[in-house]
């Protein structure tokens, strides 16, 4: 397990690095999207119309976050991650057209993300469900807010964020996925379990 | 009325009950893989910070559920849904807790956290003339797990048994664990659920007061815990905090089972309103 330290824009050689159990702080420049902006902005892309800023190189968040305005600026009052398997749909895409380079979420993703990351170098970086006010700590300013039409939680909110983590690499660019891997050995326990109820499997 | 409930919904969106905490710094002196305590360390840490900050512990703070015991000679019954709408838009703004009342049609948040039949409310009508007030702040990640199924009668408990573990497996990571289970047998298929759904305000520190469900909680609680999953599904042996099973009598030819699941961030709070005016909060000290 080693430990790294990004800073967006991030490179494919620098994602190349990581594997999975690393731990992974990241610097710079995170959005968030959720199932409504993945979904709005591929269709951006496959119409030809521009995104409201450039995502290669980027930490995309799936977040829904609590934001406040005061007076004129906004705020991060709470900000841990959503379950990341809704965006399963949209990611190989997201990840092939835009280049983001750190999907940052909970409970991890599926194979066609998992094939993406390797083919096109991403990594999934898993973040505590939950602890929003960890995630708030680490987020030292709203730099933009995109598409708030969509509402506050699936709104594309641009951030300025240091060392934002730790984030365990559950998917690295080589193939590997820990989620997929704790998955196997549930598999595995399942007819211990079965046994210790006594139940015919 | 409504001070009471939106005080609710305040206290139950940055404190975790004690009961949940100790669950919780438990789960993190037992837990013996490194990525699950490094899991449990940041639940901990986040907990400590809400209350620090008085910010909400989590982002999601759910949909907004209330339990209404109702006394029969309580006054002002009829003006009870209003102030639990109005708490729930004051909140949204002051604490604040994130719009999450979704239109399914139209897909457009009413960015208030109310719209049809949301916040949603569980009548009781009980002696007496207090009002007992819960709000059941209920995340989306582990909404999303809950299942309920109408099982064959014939296999009886031990097909109890396998839905529950089943629904865990199933889950995985997905509903943030360690979770908290709501199991509710029998009555029917919305009624299981409702029961289920219930079951998780018991405090975590009791269990079902029949020795032989209490048994079974047990039996459940270690089973699902031998699954892998561990915290936030990165691997450990402690998935689950507590099993809460109940019940209500079946029809002779259905068996419906419903498994309702907490994440980790399990949110309630509680308050009696007597009759002078006086309010007793019952799981949180407010200032």
């Amino acid at each position: 397990m080693a430990v790294y330290k990004f800073k967006t824009t991030i490179s494919e050689e620098e994602i190349r690095k990581l594997r999975v159990n690393d731990v992974l702080y990241v610097s710079g420049t995170m959005f968030t999207a959720r199932d409504q902006a993945h979904k709005r902005a591929l269709d951006y892309f496959k119409q030809g119309k521009p995104l409201p800023l450039s995502l290669e190189g980027l930490a995309v968040f799936h977040c829904g976050p609590i934001v406040k305005k005061k007076e004129d600026r906004w705020t991060i009052v709470a900000a841990g991650p959503t379950t990341s398997t809704r965006m399963e749909i949209f990611e190989d895409e997201f990840i092939k057209n835009f280049k983001v380079r750190v999907i940052i979420g909970k409970g991890g993703m599926g194979k066609r993300t998992t094939e993406a990351m390797a083919k096109y170098g991403a990594v999934y970086g898993a973040f505590t469900g939950g602890a929003a006010i960890l995630a708030a700590k680490a987020i030292k300013s709203v730099k933009n807010v995109e598409w708030l039409d969509l509402g506050m939680p699936e709104a594309m909110w641009i951030l300025e964020v240091e060392e934002f983590g730790p984030l365990a690499i559950a998917i690295d660019s080589h193939g590997n996925n820990l989620f997929e891997d704790v998955k196997k050995k549930v598999e595995e326990n399942k007819q211990k379990i079965y046994q210790k109820l006594g139940l015919s499997p | 009325m409504e001070n009471v409930a939106f005080n609710l919904i305040k206290q139950a969106v940055i404190y975790l009950p004690e009961d949940v905490k100790q669950a919780l710094q438990k789960a993190y002196a037992e837990e013996t893989s490194d990525a699950g305590r490094t899991q449990l360390k940041a639940i901990l840490d986040n907990i400590g910070f809400a209350e620090k900050y008085q910010a909400p512990i989590c982002q999601d703070t759910g949909t907004i559920i209330f339990y209404i015991k109702a006394g029969a000679k309580a006054k002002d019954l009829d003006k009870i849904e209003a102030a639990l709408i109005k708490a729930t838009r004051r909140a949204t703004v002051e604490v604040p807790i994130r719009p999450n009342a979704v239109n399914p049609f139209t897909q457009k948040n009413s960015g208030d956290n109310t719209g049809r039949l949301i916040p949603w409310i569980n009548w009781e009508i009980v002696q007496g003339d207090e009002i007992e007030m819960t709000v059941l702040p209920k995340g989306g990640g582990a909404e999303n797990t809950c299942v309920m199924g109408m099982l064959v009668p014939g296999e009886g408990i031990m097909g109890v048994k396998k839905f529950v573990v089943d629904a865990v497996m199933k889950a995985g990571a997905k509903p943030c664990p360690p979770n908290i289970l709501g199991v509710g047998i029998g009555g029917g298929s919305d009624i299981a659920m409702k029961i289920a759904k219930k079951a998780l305000l018991r405090p975590l520190n009791l269990s079902n007061p029949d020795p032989e469900i209490a048994k079974l909680e047990k039996e459940i609680l270690e089973a699902v815990n031998m699954t892998g999953i561990g915290p936030m599904g990165l691997g450990g042996k402690i998935t689950v905090l507590s099993v809460n099973i109940d019940y209500a009598y079946r029809h002779p030819a259905s068996y419906p089972v419903a498994v309702a699941f907490n994440c980790w961030a399990a949110r309630r709070a509680s308050a009696r309103l007597s009759a002078d005016g006086t309010v007793e909060y019952l799981t949180h000290t407010v200032k």
